[in-house]
């Protein structure tokens, strides 16, 4: 309960803007979390679905008629595909932001606990990965995963993890550095705390706080990556499962043809959803951060004295 | 004094010694993911269609049959002479690809980058200079949306918007055919090329076709400018240099205009350096939504054939841009900025 009360705190030390957006974005990310929870009530039809009660679903109809968002040339339909499309990203998203936030945290407690030629090493190698463009990047990864363990929710996971993984152990390192010369730590050091105790109970606390902020603007980001590679092919595949980036590909070939709702639809799903993350992200750096941080003033009443 | 003065050439030459460990590295990592490949590359593009000792000339032409060392060494001093070894799949030298698409590539990224200039850092000045209003908000909005946009869904809702409103209005490609044809290939940028030819007609033709493509990935950028300029200038705006010339009875416009808007923009130099490897992705995505002929789309081109050789020599020129201008950057800044050099 004092923790709950904790995290609020600085909550409701916001004000106007912050806020606002803080508030606009959870309920947007909650919104999108109901759709992919509840796909299977909420989706009229299942994301592969051509037909139903043996009639075939009208090819690229527009919305209306039985199908809120009309149908694809696939003669899947839309918002079907975009009620499951949430459940995609979800999925991929949380596998990759916790596996690299956990391997970025590792990696960085240990480079900068240990230093030496490990610090070294890993710092160089998170260096190159950083410099490299994230799409890029994961176009590399996602072509090789797909490859070897064919395209899914994993291998597209897997992509991601590799990009965002560097930032979490740049941050993480650079605290735990600068933790590691604290008085506190040293004293811990002093009285015979193991390594293994003083990285797991001083400085990982310590270390731990700034991690939700990068946490929800990569989750933003990660789903336009995701998008990206599905857009590209490289991505979920059809039949395994709705991909709002995959969906897109495909409406690209209908624009000449007038057909605005295959693509519509899931591009408005993505924008939403990252913008969604983004002003979560945004409220927290601004709720956390004390450069940027404006306090509330709060009104102090005088009790008046009792004569 | 004498020390301070001789500080600018020693960063510069630290900087640039930088690119060697730098672009090794990257290359390193090109190599070994494209080697951890499973199966046999020439199998995996043009497997079905070639007869078996057909393929096997092709791998002993690509030194698959080599040591790993050799073939690591051979990509080194390859990169090192300019020569990124032939695509599998149509046997062409990478080099003759980077080449006749590097250009519109280049097109592309430059046009999007001015587009984003221009219209991202006036929007941050004034949603900082009028914090917590109505623009702010508006602005900041405009800002989180359109970096949130994927760049293939801004593309297709503007091609629907000009199908429908300018129709006519080229969507896809470089240039009509026409202006491609009629105007003669000297620096492999179109659009120079038209204007050295003179050909009024096929600049505004290549001018249109480019128009759309600018846009879609100068927006997505755009959204960071106006975050960090609107950032950076409130912060200086609390800055003690700032709150000493509004002491001195400076009235408020000016001490904005003159005070803080410079030292706003001092950054975003430097962010324009971190800029270069979202730039060149939002390209891979531009190219293929509206089939500009640039390396990007090559990229996908080779990928979806599996063509090993190809991904390989088209990342490595990709790798090699964004250290070597990354840094360039890190030296221009620290020219205008003093403080970057210590």
């Amino acid at each position: 309960m004092a923790s709950i009360r904790g995290i609020l705190a600085p909550f409701r030390e916001t004000t106007g803007f912050a806020r606002w957006m803080l508030l606009v974005g959870v309920v947007i990310v909650v919104f999108f979390t109901v759709l992919a929870v509840g796909a299977d009530w909420i989706a009229p039809y299942g994301f592969a679905q051509q037909s139903a009660n043996g009639v075939d679903f009208p090819k690229a109809a527009p919305p209306g008629d039985g199908h809120l968002m009309g149908t694809d040339r696939l003669f899947f339909d839309v918002w079907s595909r975009v009620v499951y499309g949430a459940r995609t990203a979800l999925e991929v998203i949380v596998l990759a932001v916790s596996a690299s936030l956990v391997l970025g945290l590792v990696l960085g407690l240990i480079s900068g606990y240990v230093g030496g030629w490990i610090d070294r090493v890993l710092v160089l190698v998170m260096d190159v990965l950083y410099a490299f463009p994230g799409l890029l990047l994961a176009i590399v990864f996602g072509f090789l995963l797909a490859e070897k363990i064919g395209a899914g929710v994993i291998s597209a996971a897997g992509a991601l993890t590799v990009i965002y993984m560097p930032q979490y152990f740049r941050v993480v390192r650079s605290s735990t550095i600068s933790a590691k010369e604290s008085t506190y730590v040293e004293a811990a050091r002093a009285l015979g705390a193991p390594g293994r105790t003083v990285v797991g109970r001083y400085l990982f606390g310590n270390v731990i706080h700034s991690v939700p902020v990068i946490g929800t603007l990569n989750a933003a980001d990660a789903l336009g990556t995701l998008a990206a590679l599905g857009f590209l092919g490289l991505g979920i595949q059809p039949t395994d499962g709705a991909e709002w980036g995959f969906d897109l590909s495909r409406a690209l070939e209908d624009v000449t043809s007038g057909i605005w709702w295959t693509g519509l639809y899931p591009g408005l799903a993505i924008v939403l959803l990252i913008t969604g993350l983004t002003l979560v992200g945004e409220g927290l750096n601004e709720t956390v951060n004390p450069v940027l941080r404006k306090r509330r003033l709060r009104k102090i009443t005088v009790e008046e004295t009792q004569k | 004094m004498a020390a301070q003065s001789g500080s600018l050439p020693r960063y510069i030459v630290q900087r640039l010694l930088l690119i060697i460990p730098m672009v090794w590295l990257l290359l390193t990592l090109v190599f070994l993911l494209m080697r951890v490949a499973p199966g046999d590359p020439v199998t995996a593009s043009v497997g079905g269609r070639l007869p078996p000792d057909a393929l096997e000339a092709r791998r002993e032409a690509l030194g698959l049959n080599d040591p790993l060392i050799q073939q690591y060494w051979d990509y080194l001093s390859g990169v090192l002479t300019f020569d990124l070894g032939k695509t599998i799949t149509d046997n062409t030298p990478i080099t003759d690809i980077i080449k006749e698409n590097g250009g519109a590539t280049l097109t592309l990224t430059v046009t999007a980058m001015l587009f984003a200039l221009v219209v991202g850092l006036p929007l941050g000045l004034l949603a900082g200079r009028y914090r917590d209003t109505v623009a702010d908000g508006g602005i900041r909005i405009f800002g989180i949306v359109t970096y949130a946009a994927p760049i293939f869904f801004t593309g297709i809702l503007l091609q629907l918007l000009f199908l429908n409103v300018f129709s006519g209005w080229p969507l896809l490609g470089q240039s009509t055919p026409i202006t491609e044809f009629s105007v003669e290939t000297k620096t492999h940028i179109l659009l120079l090329d038209a204007m050295l030819a003179g050909d009024s007609e096929a600049v505004v033709d290549v001018l249109k076709h480019l128009m759309l493509p600018a846009i879609t990935l100068g927006l997505l950028i755009c959204g960071i400018f106006i975050r960090l300029t609107r950032v950076n200038l409130l912060q200086t705006l609390q800055a003690d240099y700032v709150e000493a010339a509004r002491a001195r009875g400076i009235p408020e416009p000016k001490v904005v205009r003159s005070h803080a808007f410079r030292n706003a923009l001092v950054p975003v130099v430097t962010i324009i350096g971190l800029l270069i490897a979202l730039l060149m992705s939002g390209a891979v995505l531009t190219e293929k939504t509206f089939a500009w002929p640039g390396l990007g789309n090559q990229l996908i081109t080779y990928i979806e054939q599996r063509d090993y050789a190809a991904v390989q020599g088209i990342i490595t020129v990709f790798a090699i841009l964004v250290v070597v201008i990354s840094i360039l950057i890190d030296i221009v800044n620290a020219l205008i900025d003093p403080r970057v050099r210590y």
